[in-house]
């Protein structure tokens, strides 16, 4: 019976002690994490563009932390999806269509003769890139300008237009050289893409 | 003799020097179009000081630095500016930059120039000003200006000056060239870069394979006094790149991310010191530069002193290239050259070398193999890295740990490529990754930036509208306060003729002290928490009511004749909603009264008060909208109103009376006085009887009034049209005025201490604050009679111009669908296209009659 | 005038994958004249054996795998391997042995990694050990030097050789088999080194051995000299293993066997200079090739002295191969300007 009871006891005062040193342990060395949502939106491209179905990058970081698909981003791209895959530890997806495609990175452009300045534009930026007053002509602050194309639809007079961002010597970039002899297939008709999604990282 | 610190790594290309050392330097001759781009260093671009059809001298300056990194450019040789365009530079790319064409008159006519006579009698950084303007920038390998590097402020110290004249690429001998015919030069050019510099010693790297220069060197140096040291390093490629020589000559290695400068040594290429020199003592710019014209595919190779913005062609004529055997085309070294495919490219500052290769030479890469880890790339890295595995984590994209294993340390030199037994193109690698790991950074940024804007607008949105509430509501305080304050002079304003109006302010007066009393009386049961609060409350409020109900009256009585002159027909809905608002405002408020009463809560005092209120607010409402609607209905006459009045009188009587009844069956203390008003509210409902009654006789002598309406675009004609230059020298004199102002009012807190002076500074103040006044006032007299006179106009113009826009984009979203139904075989294009030629038919009308108004 | 855009360097060394692959095969010549003279044609039919088992193994890896054939097929390095088993394995070595081994490099320990380039473990050497715990019995029935066998230089007749290799070799074993001096060695029971020397017919003749050994070495330094490896394995390698040796020789010179007996017998040399600086397997950097040797010198002592198998080469670089990346991680260099190395994947300082 008392050997029950020691049992007991040692095992009572032995959770004690361990409670009380993970609690000290929960206290004393409490992580101040960056909150999972902040992560997600500093991974995001800040374009605010919508197309992902919410106001905003944040709130779709929030969505996200929720538990929403991470593939909803086009102007982030695959690269955006695999850096949340890889962030929050899930399976990167291709992108959802239903919200758009990648494609190339583009900047607004006001005709500027034809703006009539009806500041509907700048109401619809969400970065305040675009500059004007009423009845004034507008333009737009290029490099502030995240080229997510909300201003296009509240022109009155469709002078706005989503010009590809211009290769000039500073943006310039070498490209990645040619998949070498090496990951081509002898039917070279085979796509390069299947080849490069293939070759996998070095041992 | 300097001792040698070897570096780690290198490799020993073919030298191909021999083939370009034959001939002297030779004068290219002047191309008939030479194209400047107005970028040939690193930092900001030289901004263009000439227009398009300016004729300028040879020399002269034709871009101007801008920026602290930057230097200016200069006209190679006489002629007319024919162009400032995008052209192709020299650059990996083939992209085009900016560029400044001249059309070379053959001339040659130099712009004057003269050298300095005595430069150490130039402060040293006027000198390096001066240096500047004459646009010199490293002509080695990247072009940094050089006078940033001459001026390098206290914060470095500078112990060690290096001249790089090791030129390790194989095939370039400009350099070599260089010392071998102007020796001299390069030691006028040391002995500046001393006095700016004032080092500790200098050192002179060359590499071993250049006996003659070096001997010419040597000799050259007998003249000078500074104490200079050859350092004959062995032939190794990349001896030259900065950092190398850098440790080959002190072997101190610079920091990763840092300059030279940083450990105290400053490094300038032996071509830059030359020109240097050029600038200084005969004060030409930067104009030409010697190239190395050479390759297999070259008749002559040789050295040329080519202008700077001569088309490469022009080059490869005077060296006989056979286009027949040219296969590549390389700018620069074969180990960091880039090859050109437009042989129209200029030659710019940094233009060192072109190689016209022939396929032997330079044989197309073979297809790249599998990296074997064969490591001989590592042992031919200069920097010491670990180039396969930079290679395996640029190949799979792993930027970060291509970051860590230090890509930025990478030089781009090629060694690694060049010993690669597979042919893999590393540096090609290196360079995506660079970049990608740039580009990624800038994207980080902007999204950064993008992040901040966006949530500063959210957050002045929201701001907006807190504010936009406040606001609201202060208008709304407002509002009720101008009410009150109106209705209180209308009190005392109104100085009707009628006598019931006075009877009827005294029964509302009486009224009043009734309703307090009650009040008092409420309060006092409270206090006592007596039975009867019920019922003293119900007194208390018809009291109340009575009490309104007589001001009311009373107030009616008093606006009832200015009625017909105020108010107007579409007032009266307004007043209808706004009674009928009021209304039940104070149906809620009383029933959350009554809510509050029955449970005996403590805000039952406050929600009183507000009954009371809105129940006077419903009533003047109520008043308002009824007064409105019997004028009109009586078209001006103060008859009806005055009915009501007395019917309102005898409303309140009667209630007044039925609250006395109750409160005599409560044995009120209050019943006695309630009593005497009573009585008074009789007397009063008697006299507004009798008021209406003689009323109804006044209405028929009355006659309507009507007030005409000042034509108010006289007054727009009054500003008398002054000339513009009119108001320029109002203005002016405001802002003169405002300054003296100022500074009489400066002076005056100066002297305020030394009193002697300050009365009369104080008058002068009051004078010169006057006078600006007077002419503030007469400008902005002047720009208000302006702007209206232009508004006549410009409202119109507007209008029509929005219009014509409308109508065009009305045309192009047309013209959009129409092509969509095309698409789709639609049945609707009919219809689309008829309504299109109607858009486009009101379109072309706007667009005619705002052509004729502009 | 077609001009293209290439990026720099616009020249190139004259070297090639193919042509150091060569170079290596060049270099074992002087180990296969001395097999071939001591030990008779077997070495040289099980070379050539392995080549073409080797080359169509190869072969139907890069068809099966859809990369270009004569590409792949002409870097050389399938025939590098399969002189390495062949050379590795005993003369009269079966030939299913042989072909056993050939697949377990080409088509196991190289195409299913990858490739070349790709392969984490040294091929030969995977497929060596493969053979060797599979079948202990062909793979430690070595032959005696010929010159055991009478006066002069009498070596199995070729056709004999071929008889031996291809046909049923239980029929002959018998009569060519011997164990290795480390078999002796190992299996002297309660002699002491000095006694075993003297008892054993095998050791007596370890000259052959050593003369191998000296010709593996010749070809080595004949690498070293055109630089298609630099010295830190080899080095590392010999000098622990001779180091160790020497160590234990001094404490008890009755038990353990003399340092220039563990350097000269077995494939020590052959592991030296031929498999340890297999590029694709080892560590990368000089510092990391260092420690690298190291690791592989005192596993083969440790091996050989203390564990169950004779020679011990095989796994000492197999397992050294395992802690490549490891190594590598640890070791790198100091890069230009940067006051300490990075460590570690993270790189930190």
């Amino acid at each position: 019976m008392s050997a029950v009871l020691i049992a007991i006891l040692v095992l009572l005062s032995l959770a004690v002690v361990f409670g009380l040193v993970l609690g000290f342990a929960a206290v004393k060395f409490k992580v101040e994490g960056n909150p999972i949502v902040d992560q997600i939106d500093d991974l995001l491209p800040q374009t605010q563009c919508g197309q992902c179905g919410h106001p905003g990058c944040r709130p779709y970081a929030e969505a996200i932390a929720n538990g929403e698909q991470i593939n909803k981003c086009p102007p982030g791209g695959q690269s955006t999806i695999e850096a949340l895959a890889d962030l929050l530890d899930v399976e990167a997806v291709p992108l959802d269509a239903e919200h758009g495609e990648e494609s190339i990175k583009t900047v607004a452009y006001i005709r500027e003769d034809e703006c009539i300045g009806c500041t509907k534009c700048i109401q619809a930026c969400p970065v305040d890139a675009i500059l004007g007053a009423a009845k004034q002509m507008h333009t737009v602050i290029v490099s502030e300008c995240t080229g997510c194309d909300l201003c296009v639809e509240p022109c009155p007079v469709d002078c706005i237009d989503m010009l590809p961002i211009e290769t000039t010597l500073n943006n310039w970039k070498w490209t990645p050289p040619v998949p070498g002899i090496e990951l081509i297939a002898t039917d070279t008709g085979r796509t390069i893409t299947h080849a490069s999604n293939k070759e996998g990282t070095p041992s | 003799m300097s001792k040698i610190f070897a570096f780690h790594g290198g490799i020993h290309p073919p030298e191909n020097k021999k083939q370009s050392t034959r001939a002297p330097i030779r004068l290219a001759p002047i191309p008939e179009q030479l194209t400047i781009p107005i970028q040939q260093h690193i930092g900001a671009p030289a901004k263009p000081c000439v227009q398009v059809g300016e004729q300028v001298l040879k020399g002269q300056m034709i871009a101007e630095a801008q920026g602290r990194i930057s230097v200016s450019i200069h006209a190679s040789s006489s002629g007319t500016i024919t162009d400032i365009s995008p052209q192709a530079v020299p650059h990996p790319s083939g992209l085009e930059a900016p560029c400044i064409r001249i059309k070379t008159d053959g001339q040659d006519q130099w712009a004057p120039h003269q050298g300095l006579a005595d430069y150490r009698s130039l402060p040293q950084l006027e000198l390096i000003d001066y240096i500047r303007n004459h646009g010199i920038a490293g002509m080695g390998g990247a072009g940094f200006p050089t006078d940033v590097k001459l001026h390098l402020g206290d914060d470095h110290i500078v112990n060690t000056l290096i001249i790089n004249a090791a030129e390790c690429e194989p095939y370039i001998t400009a350099d070599d060239m260089l010392i071998r015919e102007r020796a001299e030069q390069i030691v006028g050019g040391i002995e500046i870069i001393n006095y700016l510099l004032n080092p500790t010693h200098i050192l002179i790297g060359i590499e071993d394979n250049k006996a003659h220069a070096i001997r010419v060197l040597e000799d050259a140096l007998r003249h000078t006094e500074l104490n200079i040291d050859i350092v004959v390093v062995p032939t190794k490629y990349p001896s030259g790149g900065e950092k190398q020589l850098v440790r080959l000559l002190t072997g101190v290695e610079v920091p990763s991310g840092r300059i030279p400068a940083d450990v105290g040594i400053v490094c300038q290429n032996i071509g830059t010191v030359a020109a240097i020199n050029q600038a200084v003592f005969h004060g030409t710019p930067l104009i030409s530069r010697i190239v190395t014209v050479t390759g297999g595919a070259a008749g002559k190779p040789q050295n040329l002193e080519a202008l700077i913005g001569t088309p490469i062609s022009d080059l490869l004529e005077t060296a006989q290239v056979n286009h027949k055997t040219l296969s590549r085309l390389v700018m620069g070294g074969p180990m960091m050259g880039f090859t050109i495919e437009d042989d129209a490219i200029p030659i710019i500052k940094t233009s060192n070398c072109i190689i016209a290769a022939v396929k032997e030479e330079m044989p197309p890469a073979p297809p790249s193999q599998a990296c074997i880890r064969c490591g001989l790339c590592e042992q031919a890295c200069p920097a010491e890295l670990l180039p396969q595995q930079l290679f395996w984590f640029s190949k799979s994209r792993e930027f970060e740990k291509a970051k860590h294993h230090n890509l930025f340390d990478c030089i781009e030199c090629g060694a690694c490529s060049y010993v690669c037994p597979s042919n893999i193109p590393l540096v090609q690698y290196y360079r995506f990754a660079k970049n990608e790991i740039r580009a990624e950074e800038a994207e980080q940024r902007k999204s950064d930036q993008a992040r901040q804007r966006f949530e500063a607008r959210q957050a002045r949105l929201e701001q907006a509208v807190l504010d936009k509430e406040i606001r609201r509501k202060e208008r709304a305080e407002q509002a009720a306060k101008t009410q009150a304050a109106k209705k209180a002079s209308n009190e005392t304003a109104a100085k009707t003729p009628e006598d019931n109006i006075k009877q009827l302010k005294t029964a509302a007066a009486i009224t009043r002290t009734k309703l307090k009393k009650a009040l008092s009386a409420l309060e006092v049961a409270k206090a006592d928490s007596s039975d009867n609060i019920a019922q003293l409350d119900l007194q208390y409020k018809q009291a109340d009511h009575a009490a309104e109900e007589a001001q009311k009256a009373l107030e009616l009585a008093q606006s009832g004749p200015q009625v017909p002159t105020t108010s107007a027909a579409p007032d009266i809905k307004q007043l209808k909603t706004q009674a009928a608002v009021a209304r039940t405002k104070l149906k809620k408020a009383q029933q959350a009264l009554k809510i509050a009463e029955d449970k005996g809560h403590d805000g039952a005092d406050t929600l009183r008060a507000t009954v009371v209120q809105l129940e006077e607010k419903s009533a003047a409402a109520q008043l308002a909208f009824a007064s409105a609607e019997t004028s009109t209905a009586s078209s001006g006459s103060p008859l009806l109103a005055l009915k009501e009045s007395t019917d309102k009188a005898l409303g309140t009587l009667k209630k007044a009376e039925a609250a006395l009844e109750t409160a005599i069956a409560n044995n009120s203390p209050a019943a006695e006085k309630m009593k005497a008003g009573v009585v008074k509210l009789k007397a009063k409902y008697t006299e507004a009887l009798a008021a209406q009654k003689s009323a109804e006789l006044n209405t028929q002598t009355t006659s309507a009034p009507k007030a005409t309406e000042v034509p108010a675009q006289n007054v727009e004609q009054q500003p008398t049209a002054r000339t513009p230059a009119d108001l320029k020298a109002l203005k002016q004199n405001v802002s003169i005025m405002r300054t003296k102002l100022k500074k009489a009012e400066t002076l005056f807190a100066s002297a305020e201490a030394d009193s002697e002076q300050a009365g009369e500074l104080q008058q002068e103040i009051v004078r010169l604050t006057q006078l600006h006044k007077d002419a503030k006032a007469q400008l902005d007299a002047e720009e208000a009679g302006k702007i209206k006179a232009a508004a006549a106009q410009g409202i119109d113009l507007k209008k029509l111009k929005i219009d014509a826009a409308l109508a065009r984009a009305a045309v192009t979203k047309l013209e959009r669908s129409i092509k969509k139904a095309q698409e789709a075989e639609s049945a609707e294009l009919n219809a689309l296209q008829n309504e299109l030629l109607a858009a486009q038919q009101q379109a072309t009308q706007f667009n005619n009659t705002l052509s004729q108004f502009e | 005038m077609a001009l293209i855009r290439i990026t720099s360097p616009h020249v190139h060394k004259p070297t090639s994958t193919a042509g150091i692959m060569r170079l290596v095969i060049l270099a074992t010549l002087p180990g296969i004249l001395a097999m071939t003279f001591f030990f008779g044609w077997g070495t040289l039919i099980n070379i050539i054996w392995a080549s073409a088992l080797a080359v169509t193994f190869e072969a139907l890896c890069i068809k099966a795998r859809h990369r270009p054939l004569s590409f792949y097929l002409k870097d050389n390095s399938a025939i590098l391997t399969a002189v390495l088993i062949a050379l590795a394995l005993p003369p009269f070595a079966p030939w299913w042995l042989t072909a056993i081994a050939v697949f377990v490099a080409i088509v196991i320990a190289k195409q299913l990694y990858g490739g070349i380039g790709q392969n984490p473990f040294n091929p030969a050497m995977v497929a060596y050990a493969l053979v060797l715990i599979s079948f202990p019995v062909e793979m430690t029935r070595w032959t005696a030097p010929f010159m055991l066998y009478g006066e002069g230089w009498n070596i199995l007749a070729f056709t004999d050789t071929l008889s031996l290799i291809f046909g049923s070799w239980a029929e002959h074993a018998d009569a060519f088999t011997s164990a290795t001096p480390l078999d002796e060695m190992r299996h002297r029971g309660g002699l002491t080194t000095e006694e075993a020397w003297r008892a054993s017919d095998v050791l007596a003749n370890v000259g052959a051995w050593h003369a191998v050994s000296a010709a593996y070495a010749m070809g080595g330094v004949l690498l070293l000299y055109k630089k298609i490896f630099s010295w830190h394995t080899p080095a590392a390698f010999l000098l622990s293993l001779g180091g160790i040796a020497t160590f234990f020789y001094i404490i008890s010179p009755d038990t353990y066997a003399d340092p220039f007996f563990h350097l000269t017998v077995g494939g020590t040399m052959l592991g030296a200079f031929f498999i340890a600086t297999d590029p694709v397997s080892s560590a990368t950097s000089n510092k990391g090739k260092i420690w690298f040797g190291i690791g592989i010198g005192c596993l083969i002592y440790i091996i050989r002295t203390w564990g169950n198998y004779p020679d011990a080469v095989a796994f000492s670089i197999l397992l050294m191969n395992l802690a490549a990346p490891f190594i590598d991680q640890y070791t790198q260099p100091r890069a230009y300007g940067h006051k300490a190395p990075k460590r570690g994947m993270k790189g930190k300082a």
